[in-house]
């Protein structure tokens, strides 16, 4: 499978000594929307945030195995910095940077990179803001803060910050979970049409916005990964009983 | 009937909680007062010249508070300088570098430097420090630059920088351990946001945690500020008390005077003589108006912040 994207091999992830995930193996296709499904405390978080090199900034964690980003693995061969910058983070909560306008909060990542052209960061700012449907509703001005902006123009700010460095990987940590449904719905189409430039790695705790919005699925359980497939196949027909039993809702 | 007995508490605590406001009120103002009311004949006899008289002389009833002013202020400013820097510097370190097991050990330093009571801090500098520095430091500047004046000789020793220092010494717990509090305060969430964007640690205190600190940390400097300003029994204790600086020498190494290393030095000696005493509280009331008027400007200054 020379397509894909993100390699996982034997994944293990602790915190003190407790472990939060065992042994999982898997690899992300290019260019698809990928769900991670599961009940809470499963481990779902502390996976993605294993991808890009977030677990570690956590007091007490560890982790063993290897990410492989094509073909280099992560925590060997890249440095943090680097595996942040190529793959972007969407967080369960809205997170923009209070003390930046919505300008700044969509470059602050360019800005990072030392991008100080002002021409190219007011196109960057445009297009990203345009890509996740803000544009129209905040260009007007774009020097008030982005704490300003309702929650769910907040998570959508917070996808263009993450979407202005170009990454090849989008993880998005439930990012629908704080919001209303309209918003849901909008950030749904978003991830959609963003697996058109990157592979898109998105948790969720409600099975159907998996089924509606990614190509493929992975269930994990208690730290295992129990079953991973083409998102269409784990609906209707898991092999594994448990997938079946969480996806139709009769358990987690 | 147990709804009217709560309503009767709640009066009454009410009534308690206002009176104490007021009584705080009434002191100050009655301090205020006190103050105002005896400066007055010192007041009338020299004029401005308490504020910009340069010399200072109970015998010829010259009373000029200049030295003294200007004493106070500059080596507040020059502690200020640097315990802000050292301060953050430390308050980085324990939040965001340093080993999670080294933080109870350095809060522990901190505070207890912070209860150590000044006249420890002003025995340590006369006796400890002042004498190791006269001789590693005074000495060989004076020697090598001395010819540029605020580093000229002699070396007394005791002198307007040992009294910056010590102050510097004496508030940097308090703006650290503040800081302290404030930096780790910083909401995981933004911090985790700018990580993600491929941001190196230092990037992350710049860009998240500064900005977020800015106007605790601004709060602390005013904190400390004040301890400066107002600090007493160390300050007389290595400033040399004598009226040399800034006007008979500009030089750092030479001794001289802070408002209230004047009035702890030469109050006792000063009740025979009306317009000594007089001038000498008149100082105290300048100390005064000038610490309010710093805690008045930072109010303003933390309001205009909040917008932006």
């Amino acid at each position: 499978m020379s397509s894909n994207k993100l390699k996982v091999e034997d994944l293990s992830a602790w915190f003190y000594e407790k472990q939060v995930l065992n042994r999982v193996s898997l690899e992300f296709p290019d260019k698809k929307v990928i769900a991670i499904i599961g009940p809470s405390g499963c481990g779902k978080t502390t996976f993605i945030r294993c991808l890009n090199r977030m677990h570690e900034l956590t007091p007490g964690a560890r982790v063993r195995g290897r990410v492989v980003l094509d073909g280099k693995d992560i925590y060997t061969e890249m440095d943090a910095m680097e595996v942040r910058r190529k793959i972007g983070m969407v967080f369960q909560k809205p997170n923009p940077f209070p003390n930046m306008s919505i300008y700044d909060n969509v470059v602050a990542g360019l800005k990072l990179m030392g991008i100080r052209d002002k021409a190219l960061l007011d196109k960057v700012v445009e297009s990203k803001l345009r890509e996740v449907g803000l544009w129209d509703e905040v260009s007007d001005d774009l020097r008030r803060s982005g704490a300003q902006l309702s929650g769910g123009q907040q998570q959508r700010l917070c996808i263009a910050r993450a979407l202005a460095t170009e990454p090849e990987v989008l993880l998005m940590d439930e990012p629908t979970s704080s919001l209303d449904p309209s918003s849901t719905a909008k950030i749904e189409s978003l991830v959609r049409v963003l697996k058109n430039h990157a592979t898109v790695i998105i948790i969720t705790h409600n099975v159907q916005q998996a089924a509606r919005v990614s190509d493929y699925t992975a269930f994990l359980y208690l730290g295992d990964l129990i079953e991973f497939g083409e998102t269409k196949k784990i609906f209707e027909s898991p092999k594994n009983p448990l997938t079946e039993k969480y996806v139709t809702g009769r358990f987690g | 009937m147990k709804y009217k007995s709560n309503f009767f508490f709640e009066k009454i605590f009410k009534t308690i909680l206002k009176i104490t406001s007021l009584i705080v009120i009434g002191i100050f103002i009655l301090l205020f007062y006190s103050l105002v009311e005896r400066s007055i004949p010192s007041l009338f006899q020299n004029g401005l010249e308490i504020l910009f008289g340069t010399s200072w002389d109970p015998n010829f009833e010259i009373f000029g508070g200049a030295p003294a002013i200007l004493g106070t202020l500059f080596s507040s400013a020059i502690a200020l300088i640097f315990a802000l820097p050292i301060s953050l510097c430390i308050a980085i370190f324990y939040t965001e570098y340093g080993p999670v097991r080294l933080r109870p050990f350095i809060s522990g330093i901190m505070d207890l430097l912070a209860a150590i009571p000044s006249v420890i801090y002003g025995i340590w500098g006369l006796w400890t420090l002042s004498p190791i520095l006269k001789i590693n430091f005074q000495e060989p500047i004076i020697a090598s630059i001395g010819f540029i004046p605020i580093f000229s000789g002699p070396a007394y020793g005791l002198s307007i920088f040992l009294a910056s220092l010590i102050l510097t010494i004496m508030i940097t717990p308090i703006i650290s351990s503040i800081s302290i509090d404030i930096f780790s305060k910083t909401p995981m969430h933004l911090r985790e946001g700018m990580f993600a964007l491929g941001a190196t640690k230092w990037e992350v205190i710049k860009n998240v945690v500064f900005p977020f600190a800015k106007r605790g940390v601004f709060a602390a400097t005013i904190l400390g500020l004040g301890r400066a300003l107002g600090e007493t029994m160390a300050v007389t204790m290595v400033i040399g008390n004598s009226y040399l600086w800034p006007f008979k020498s500009v030089s750092l190494f030479a001794s001289a005077s802070t408002i209230t290393s004047k009035i702890a030095s030469e109050f006792p000696e000063s009740v025979v003589n009306l317009i000594h005493n007089s001038s000498l509280i008149s100082l105290a009331l300048i100390l005064l108006i000038i610490s309010i008027s710093i805690n008045f400007v930072a109010e303003i200054i933390s309001k205009k912040s909040v917008g932006g």
